[in-house]
């Protein structure tokens, strides 16, 4: 084991190999999403001034956004919509995934995700914008129910509300809940549901008791992976919102850009980011006492 | 195996709700109403020449057609460096590495964007067509990572080993034996980080000069509701496109699969 000098053996190492293959991408990815996100936590706690960004730190800005009433109500409003998006996306989603694991033919599947992903494929702004075609206050169901007479003057309650931005992002977050949850679906061993009916349970019951806690994994990631980026969602509050319902994004957006204040700006997407981190962290945990609960 | 009708009526059901938009955009593209409701109010192909007349829009897809391509080849490369890492190389803090180059997948695009933003204007670099890139490039690749991954996974092992032993260099096995085994893999990836660069918005919007990119144009136009019908028939294109693209790609994704001799698990993601 001797031969060779250490940066000899390190280079041949495969450990080594394997750090230079990846170091392109990760330093990348260091430069272009760390070292920015580093920057913005220490512009979170300087001061930004006409005259330009104080040496000093402090916790001013945070603060600010923690007690400030605008920045606690458009967190609180982003949370909710983001929360109620994530409940009906994925509440809505696993019966479809459960349908495509265990009701279609083992050849079919992947036509069916097939036709599940396209509509997730085509332009987000045209199938946001198409929302508000629909639900808006001359949109297609208002406009078609009034030709149709069911209604005489246009339906209020749909357009420009909460209710109809969940109704969008659940649309354009569906294919990110489905797949998820069809893998674990896919992964459950099937002998397992038949034991489980040998041993008298109901088909409802099998379901409840095996099926939906072996699928948890997948629910959990569907979770995440819709939760996270809708509480950042800029499009939907300004083209459904109609601009009357910002979300964080756009409160974001207003002090960076429009005041120009990039600490505050900084501070209230660290704070965004720290949500998101939070939440994540919850349901990861939750994550693990499910994992840990199967290998008992 | 179908024996409950009340699960397959709701799939059904979920499934109009997800192409009740889409099924929209051909009725009002071909609609001789500059008002986007019902009824319709017949058919014209006038939007589509309204469109066609605009030499904006031709400006922001020749510039959303150069960050689309070059996103694309860039985030595809950088995904063949990290899927190769992660499928053939054991490597200290392995784990960690790849959550932080699949991280962009996961963090609101508007942090990422906004962070960005500060950095460049801060470090004095001017914004345009190549700071869009750079940020599609961040968003793109873990969707690379993810789909060349599963592309390298499904390589045998042997093959590699076979062509050493036959005498060819690491570099010389890579370009004759790996890369064409993955080639559908790369084709695949490329077609689907094209798609999603010329979608994306938030990063077009913000890191962008105020050049005309199709994302940006596109919202510019749902300011004005007499510009609406012209930008359901560029709609109407876009869908048609893009369901040919992803057509390709899955394509290319089985024969991939195909070729190694692998199961296919289903979908992109």
């Amino acid at each position: 084991m001797q031969s060779g000098s250490a940066t000899g053996r390190l280079r041949n190492s495969e450990a080594a190999n394997g750090l230079l293959m990846v170091s392109p991408t990760a330093i990348y990815a260091m430069l272009l999403m760390a070292a920015p996100i580093l920057a913005s936590v220490v512009y979170s706690f300087m001061v930004d001034s006409k005259v330009g960004l104080s040496a000093g730190l402090t916790f001013d800005n945070y603060i600010k956004v923690w007690t400030g009433q605008i920045d606690q109500a458009l967190m609180i409003r982003s949370l909710t919509v983001s929360a109620l998006v994530t409940l009906a996306t994925v509440v809505l989603a696993y019966p479809v995934a459960y349908f495509v694991s265990f009701h279609v033919r083992p050849e079919r599947k992947s036509l069916w995700l097939f036709l599940i992903t396209i509509p997730f494929w085509t332009s987000y702004l045209i199938r946001v914008f198409l929302w508000k075609v629909i639900l808006g206050y001359n949109g297609v169901i208002n406009s078609g129910l009034m030709s149709l007479g069911v209604i005489d003057e246009p339906l209020t309650v749909i357009n420009y509300s909460l209710g109809s931005m969940v109704m969008t992002l659940a649309h354009a977050y569906a294919a990110f809940a489905i797949l998820p949850i069809f893998v674990s679906l896919e992964k459950i061993d099937r002998s397992f549901l038949e034991a489980g009916q040998d041993l008298g349970e109901s088909k409802f019951m099998t379901f409840i008791r095996v099926t939906l806690p072996l699928s948890m994994p997948g629910v959990i990631a569907a979770v995440l992976i819709v939760f996270i980026p809708t509480i950042g969602d800029y499009v939907t509050p300004e083209l459904i919102g109609g601009g009357k319902l910002p979300m964080i994004a756009n409160r974001i957006e207003a002090i960076m850009l429009k005041q120009n204040d990039k600490a505050l700006g900084s501070a209230i997407a660290m704070t965004a980011m720290l949500i998101v981190a939070l939440v994540s962290i919850m349901f990861l945990l939750l994550n693990r006492r499910f994992l840990k609960g199967q290998s008992k | 195996m179908s024996k409950s009708p009340s699960l397959k009526v709701y799939v059904i059901a979920y499934l109009l709700f997800l192409y009740a938009p889409i099924a929209l955009l051909p009725l009002f593209a071909f609609n001789d109403s500059r008002v986007i409701a019902f009824p319709l109010a017949g058919f014209t192909t006038n939007w589509f020449a309204e469109m066609w007349a605009d030499a904006n829009l031709f400006t922001a897809f020749r510039n959303s057609l150069i960050i689309a391509v070059s996103s694309s080849v860039l985030a595809t490369t950088l995904g063949i460096f990290a899927a190769r890492a992660s499928t053939r190389y054991k490597f200290p803090a392995k784990g960690a590495t790849l959550g932080l180059i699949m991280l962009p997948m996961v963090l609101p695009e508007m942090i990422l964007a906004m962070s960005l933003l500060v950095v460049l204007i801060a470090m004095g670099v001017p914004l345009s067509i190549f700071t869009v890139i750079l940020g599609h490039v961040l968003i793109c690749t873990p969707f690379a990572v993810a789909i060349l991954t599963s592309a390298f996974q499904s390589l045998d092992r042997s093959l590699e080993e076979a062509a050493y032993d036959l005498g060819e260099t690491s570099a010389s096995t890579f370009r004759l034996i790996i890369l064409p085994l993955v080639m559908p893999g790369i084709i695949s990836s490329l077609l689907i980080c094209f798609t999603i660069s010329l979608d994306e918005f938030i990063i077009a919007n913000f890191l962008g000069s105020g050049d005309p990119i199709l994302s940006v144009y596109i919202f510019g136009q749902f300011r004005f509701p007499a510009k609406v019908p012209a930008v359901m028939a560029l709609g109407f294109i876009l869908v048609c496109v893009s369901i040919c693209l992803l057509t390709i790609a899955e394509y290319f994704r089985r024969r991939g699969i195909a070729k190694t001799g692998g199961k296919d698990t289903g979908g992109f993601l």
